[in-house]
């Protein structure tokens, strides 16, 4: 309800003539809402007010780069980004959009396999973790930007350097969140699981893994973002396709407005994947999600 | 009790952990028996290793001095008899009632038959929750949450039933509603029970006898049967006798938290 407040102070200022209590039984029953004026039903709908934001902000955006005539390569006006995405052939977008999707997906997977058995191993053993954790450190610490032409040279063009790359960038959020959630059962269940002298696999498939889905999902939304970055990364040290490829090319030669596209395709990417990591854990574990958002 | 089997037995039992700060007493010859089918509450102070005895009967711990036997065996590992009801329910958010219920054998075995699901719907309907099977935890109230957990620790019939201050969480009145469930359903099918709790009603009202702890390193100060006849009642605790023994209970349990 602490979101719908704000809406509800304004009702009231809006309807003189209704109380702040009625204009609230208003949002729990459907008929009464819908005599609202359209304007205001509008508002209430989820995802219209950020898009007026953002819609205000192009706006500006397109008068103040035309009053001060900034020059393209500087800030180039939306509609001009628009001209850009228009000047390459969709078919040439799909390869590119392809090309990075596939190295961020698959960098993605390679992360969440090889970081859950790392995390069942930092949870359950502290050599383990003695062990390992200082080493991860030192991996998520390197720069991979530097290595990225390092690797580039080790294991050649193609898709594996890539995916190590977005691999890099992409596992250390997961192995966190993993381990954090697969500590974070309550010790209680685990008494019980020791009480029944179950196997300790079943500790962790019954008990401590769905425990962790929280987590893991918090871990996997993060990674999911930066499997871009790490597409996009590889792209910049060595590539003949993919969108990162096709910003760095655009702009160097000059093409700004295309370049500014590409970026724009890049976020869309993201925001969609992200999505899509929101709705997994919606529709598949619904009684993971914090209280209020079921 | 015809029959003066012993379930548990605590022998000399001392606990002693070691922490970053050095060893940490918390028992210290600790000696008693509970015989089979008692219903034994243990009081004392926070701190005291009212857990440990627990954790220790359950075969969860090993004692540091001294011997722990149950049913004239030493606990050397847990036991298929021991059912363990916690502070908090505990459940698993993820499944419903009945699926909650029949985890220890799920948990165990890696496998439910319609049997265990037939239990499950017994054991159920006997703690009150028929109509429930299908909800989830996050839909129950506190108490009906930890009935859910009584009924997992029954699932099993275990012969003993370990209680760790299981309705401290609870609202008053909730409280002394389980009180006389726990009474209901141990008269209908008795078990032996260890209620570790740090009320002196409640001990009072659901025990044959109560142990009290002094504070750490916790001992056994008192072994005092409990003077009222059963079944009981809400009018069980006002009769003057019990009324003295709640007075002694508390002063035991006061001049040992101002020493």
């Amino acid at each position: 309800m602490t979101a719908a407040d704000p809406q509800t102070a304004d009702t009231a200022t809006a309807n003189p003539g209704k109380s702040p209590e009625s204009s609230k039984a208003a949002q729990k029953h459907v008929p009464a809402r819908a005599r609202l004026p359209l304007s205001e039903r509008l508002l209430r709908t989820p995802a219209v007010l950020p898009l007026l934001t953002f819609l205000l902000l192009l706006i500006l955006w397109e008068l103040g780069t035309r009053i001060f005539s900034v020059p393209a390569y500087v800030l180039p006006a939306p509609s001009r980004i628009v001209l850009g995405f228009e000047s390459v052939p969709v078919s040439r977008w799909v390869e590119h959009v392809w090309a990075t999707l596939r190295v961020a997906l698959l960098g993605y997977a390679v992360s969440f396999v090889i970081s859950l058995p790392i995390a069942v191993g930092l949870a359950k053993s502290r050599l383990m973790s003695g062990a390992l954790y200082p080493l991860l450190v030192v991996i998520q610490s390197v720069p991979v930007v530097a290595v990225a032409p390092i690797i580039i040279v080790v294991l050649g063009t193609g898709d594996a350097p890539r995916v190590v790359i977005t691999f890099m960038i992409s596992f250390f959020p997961l192995v966190v969140s993993m381990t954090t959630g697969l500590a974070a059962t309550p010790p209680e269940l685990i008494e019980l699981s020791r009480s029944l002298r179950a196997p300790t696999f079943r500790e962790i498939t019954q008990i401590r893994l769905p425990y962790a889905t929280p987590y893991i999902f918090s871990g996997m939304k993060i990674s999911i973002t930066l499997s871009v970055i790490g597409a996009v990364v590889s792209e910049f040290v060595a590539a003949e396709k993919g969108i990162g490829y096709f910003i760095q090319f655009s702009t160097s030669m000059f093409r700004l407005p295309q370049a500014w596209a590409g970026l724009v395709i890049l976020v869309a990417m993201s925001l969609v994947l992200f999505q899509l990591v929101s709705l997994t854990q919606r529709v598949f574990f619904p009684w993971s999600l914090p209280k209020g958002q079921k | 009790m015809s029959l003066a089997r012993n379930a548990i037995h605590f022998e000399g039992v001392g606990q002693t952990f070691l922490t970053g700060t050095g060893a940490l007493t918390a028992l210290d010859g600790v000696t008693f028996t509970i015989a089979q089918h008692e219903f034994i509450a243990v009081l004392g102070p926070s701190g005291c290793g009212k857990s440990t005895l627990l954790r220790l009967t359950a075969g969860l711990m090993k004692p540091s001095a001294g011997s722990v036997s149950v049913f004239g065996m030493p606990v050397a590992e847990p036991r298929d008899d021991v059912g363990i009801v916690f502070q908090k329910p505990t459940l698993l958010p993820w499944a419903n009632v009945e699926d909650n219920v029949v985890f220890p054998v799920r948990h165990k075995l890696g496998r439910v038959t319609a049997e265990d699901r037939d239990q499950a719907r017994r054991i159920i309907e006997t703690v009150g929750l028929s109509g429930f099977e299908k909800r989830h935890p996050s839909e129950l109230s506190g108490g009906m949450q930890q009935r859910v957990g009584i009924a997992r620790a029954l699932f099993l019939n275990p012969d003993i039933l370990l209680m760790d201050e299981p309705f401290s969480a609870l609202d008053a009145l909730t409280r002394d509603t389980m009180g006389f469930e726990l009474l209901r359903l141990w008269q209908a099918s008795p078990k032996t029970v260890l209620f570790i709790t740090h009320s002196i009603p409640e001990a009072a009202l659901l025990a044959d006898r109560v142990l009290v702890l002094s504070e750490r390193p916790g001992r056994v100060i008192a072994d005092l049967p409990v003077p009222a006849s059963r079944p009981r009642d809400e009018k069980s605790l006002s009769t003057p006798e019990m009324q003295d023994y709640e007075a002694h209970l508390r002063s035991l349990l006061i001049r040992k938290e101002a020493a």
